[in-house]
């Protein structure tokens, strides 16, 4: 690894800890989208800042665009409060217009700025390591490595000092509230926030794989727990983890590593979203197809302790009896068998002692929502899981 | 003027720009149409990121083909298109993550997906691939002919299916769960109006590009529904705002030079719907802004009125003049409110004193009573 390599990692690493940490409470208030049209909408902002100072780490462009951010979740509030449109129509009208403005300032001065069109899709990682600090000719290190540094440490400085604050303000409003926190100060705190963040990444990874940055390490966490101090610790691992994985993705490809990063995050997502062990895809089949087993084992239990001629609760009869499909049938009587709830003598079925119990106690919990018995149960059968 | 001149006689004379300027026509047209549904059923972002989702698409289909294509190209977006609709569908209904994340997440993701796909094809030796880069901001003057064909057949289509159904996709969008007791196939209406806005996103990529052209589809829908409320209404006016900006757009941004059509496009969207928030008689804000106005003028002057009438009751005539100065103290009244008093005739002013005419002793005591049996 050249140098240059591992500052490129470095950048891109810490980056991804100051987009993933806004974006945990992002996606915690359902604002995610919020984000989207701030990384778009701050470029009339760069431009204008980069008129002005004709650099694109200057602290003047970042404080600009950063305001142009804030504008734009005011603008989008304002739109909001008229009633005239839904907010997602409001977000959905304000960020193309002002992207437009900023497009189009960019291609009217195209010799004036050195920002183009793919530089602010995709950012320039590639060169981040040569676009020194030098001062009275000493050089203190790649710009963007200062910007986004300090970025980061004034984000995490915030994070420890209001964390309670933040939790209780994303999770109970009225509490907060009630308890003299100032919503609004906490908002805009964190618009404020994701604004400055999205500028300072903007020159890193551009403006929509900001979004990416913000939103899918977060939602990959929140996929995984529901602990708020363990979601941001894993998306902040998901971030570096895809930030490293992805440069050597576009190493490899000789490819954008703005879009390499994404795509790891990509498959990240898509890797928890399959197997995750609570919410993922196929738990969840899992888990579905093992409730409407049980519910087919205890209406099969309820059956027979309701019948007790022996003629009803024959083998051959049951099956028509309850018009079941024939695998169907063998599965239920399996899982009734293994765990010893029935007893089959001569084709004839019948319920075991557990089984009378295990009946007994079902039909309390659903009649009269008695929770004590069922607790040992809970343990082995889904069902009663709610 | 000039330009207007010869922008009227390049739309007739030239081909090139004839072409374009019905393409951005047709397409706004068919955008707003379908618009019209997003934004009424909450959806005004899938747009957005169907849109997005449609890149990696473009590129794998490049990959497997070879070829610039345009048709293929724009069924491998199609196809990306409606896989990253069908994701989110899914994550929402699937997971605890709300649509706003699930949309965020798909658009970006895909998005990132196509972006290292578009440089990895850059750095490929097959020379055909210069210009796949058009996908993400639009060339409105790569549209050709037949283009332009595939979008009206296309939006003719899409039309007829939508009269077909036009009372189930309105039920539909108002109350789904009464259309579901009828025994409507909720379902299939669902995917029958989701595809349509895929499809439309999908033809306007060449044009408008993958970033910018969700504006394309909310912008005239999110316009026109200031002017009425009335589905029908909506969707053709949504419709003709479309074509506007598409022909608008291609006019400005053909008279100068620099300037992408998909931006201009969006942004003269922009402002059609800037005018429709404030001049709609309706709901637009600078008539919302005088009627508020009015009303509180309104209830001033009656302030000021139930206020001379305790003082006029008290007197065996009611015209009897009182001073200006005693109104002075408790109820605040300008030179204007008193004169406009006067002019609906419930006072008369003679010099400094004043006094109340029958109608407005009439006036006074209904409204005074009106208040009291409000309260009650």
């Amino acid at each position: 690894m050249t140098s240059a390599q591992i500052v490129i990692q470095l950048i891109a690493s810490l980056t991804a800890i100051a987009c993933a940490i806004p974006g945990v409470f992002l996606v915690l208030r359902k604002m995610a989208l919020i984000s989207d049209a701030i990384s778009h909408a701050i470029l009339p902002g760069i431009v204008v800042g980069f008129f002005i100072t004709h650099d694109m780490s200057s602290p003047v462009l970042i404080i600009l665009a950063a305001l142009t951010g804030i504008l734009t979740v005011f603008l989008v509030e304002f739109i909001q409060k008229t009633g005239l449109v839904k907010e997602d129509t409001a977000i959905g009208l304000i960020f193309p217009a002002l992207f437009s403005i900023g497009v189009i300032l960019i291609a009217k001065n195209a010799n004036d700025v050195h920002l183009d069109i793919d530089a602010v899709l995709l950012g320039e990682l590639a060169f981040a390591p040569f676009d020194r600090v030098v001062y009275n000719g000493i050089d203190f290190g790649p710009k963007a490595l200062w910007v986004i540094g300090s970025i980061l440490s004034a984000i995490l400085i915030l994070l420890v000092a209001f964390f309670k604050e933040i939790k209780l303000s994303t999770f109970d409003v009225g509490l907060a509230s009630a308890l003299g926190f100032s919503p609004a100060i906490l908002h805009y705190g964190l618009m404020t926030v994701a604004s400055v963040t999205t500028v300072g990444a903007f020159d890193a990874v551009g403006a929509i794989l900001v979004v990416a940055l913000t939103i899918a390490p977060a939602a990959t966490a929140y996929l995984l727990t529901k602990d708020l101090k363990k979601m941001l610790f894993l998306a902040v691992g998901f971030g570096i983890f895809s930030s490293i994985s992805g440069y050597w993705l576009a190493h490899n490809l000789d490819a954008s590593i703005a879009g390499s990063i994404a795509t790891i995050l990509g498959v990240l997502f898509l890797l928890v979203y399959l197997f995750a062990p609570k919410s993922g895809m196929i738990s969840v089949a899992y888990k579905q197809q093992r409730q409407k087993i049980e519910v087919l084992l205890l209406t099969f239990l309820l059956h027979l302790r309701n019948h007790k001629e022996k003629e009803e609760r024959h083998i051959n009869h049951l099956n028509e009896h309850i018009n079941w499909k024939k695998s169907q049938s063998k599965k239920v009587l399996d899982l009734a068998l293994k765990n010893n709830m029935i007893e089959v003598n001569a084709n004839v079925v019948a319920l075991t002692d557990k089984g009378k119990v295990f009946t007994e106690n079902a039909i309390n919990y659903i009649t009269a929502g008695s929770e004590e018995a069922i607790e040992e149960m809970k343990k082995e059968f889904f069902l009663f899981r709610g | 003027m000039i330009d207007l001149v010869d922008y009227i006689e390049q739309i007739f004379s030239d081909y090139t720009f004839r072409t374009i300027s019905i393409g951005t026509a047709v397409l706004g047209a068919v955008c707003g149409m379908l618009g019209c549904f997003a934004v009424l059923r909450k959806q005004s972002l899938l747009g957005d990121a169907i849109s997005h989702a449609a890149l990696p698409g473009i590129a794998i289909a490049f990959l497997i083909t070879g070829a610039k294509d345009n048709s293929t190209l724009l069924l491998g977006a199609l196809i990306s298109g409606l896989l990253g609709a069908y994701w989110i569908k899914s994550i929402t209904a699937k997971t605890h993550l709300k649509s706003d994340t699930a949309l965020g997440l798909i658009l970006s993701l895909f998005f990132g997906v196509g972006m290292l796909l578009l440089t990895f094809i850059q750095k490929q030796p097959n020379a055909n691939q210069a210009g796949l880069d058009k996908y993400l901001f639009g060339q409105a003057a790569t549209l050709l002919e037949k283009d332009i064909w595939l979008m009206i057949f296309v939006t003719v289509i899409c039309l007829l299916v939508l009269l077909l159904f036009w009372k189930e996709f309105k039920l539909l969008l108002f109350d789904a769960d009464y259309t579901k007791t009828l025994g409507f196939n909720i379902k299939l209406l669902d995917v029958l109006i989701t595809s349509f806005i895929v499809i439309a996103i999908i033809l306007g990529l060449q044009t408008v590009g993958v970033v910018l052209m969700s504006a394309l589809l909310l912008a005239p829908a999110a316009a026109a529904r200031q002017w009425t409320n009335s589905l029908g209404v909506m969707v053709v006016i949504a419709g003709v705002f479309g074509a506007l900006s598409g022909v608008l757009g291609t006019g400005i941004s053909a008279m100068q030079s620099n300037l992408s059509t998909g931006p201009v496009i969006v942004l003269v969207a922009s402002v059609i719907v800037l005018i429709s928030f404030v001049f709609s008689p309706s709901r637009g804000l600078l008539f919302k802004e005088i009627r508020f106005r009015k009303n509180r003028n309104d209830i001033k002057l009656h302030k000021t009125l139930a206020f001379m009438y305790d003082i006029a009751k008290s007197h065996e005539n009611i015209s009897h003049p009182h001073t200006i100065k005693i109104l002075n103290n408790f109820q605040g009244y300008t030179k204007k409110s008193l004169y406009k008093l006067e002019q609906e005739g419930l006072i008369k002013i003679d010099g400094a004193n004043w006094y109340l005419t029958e109608e407005g002793f009439y006036k006074a005591k209904n409204l005074y009573n009106q208040n009291v049996s409000l309260d009650d």
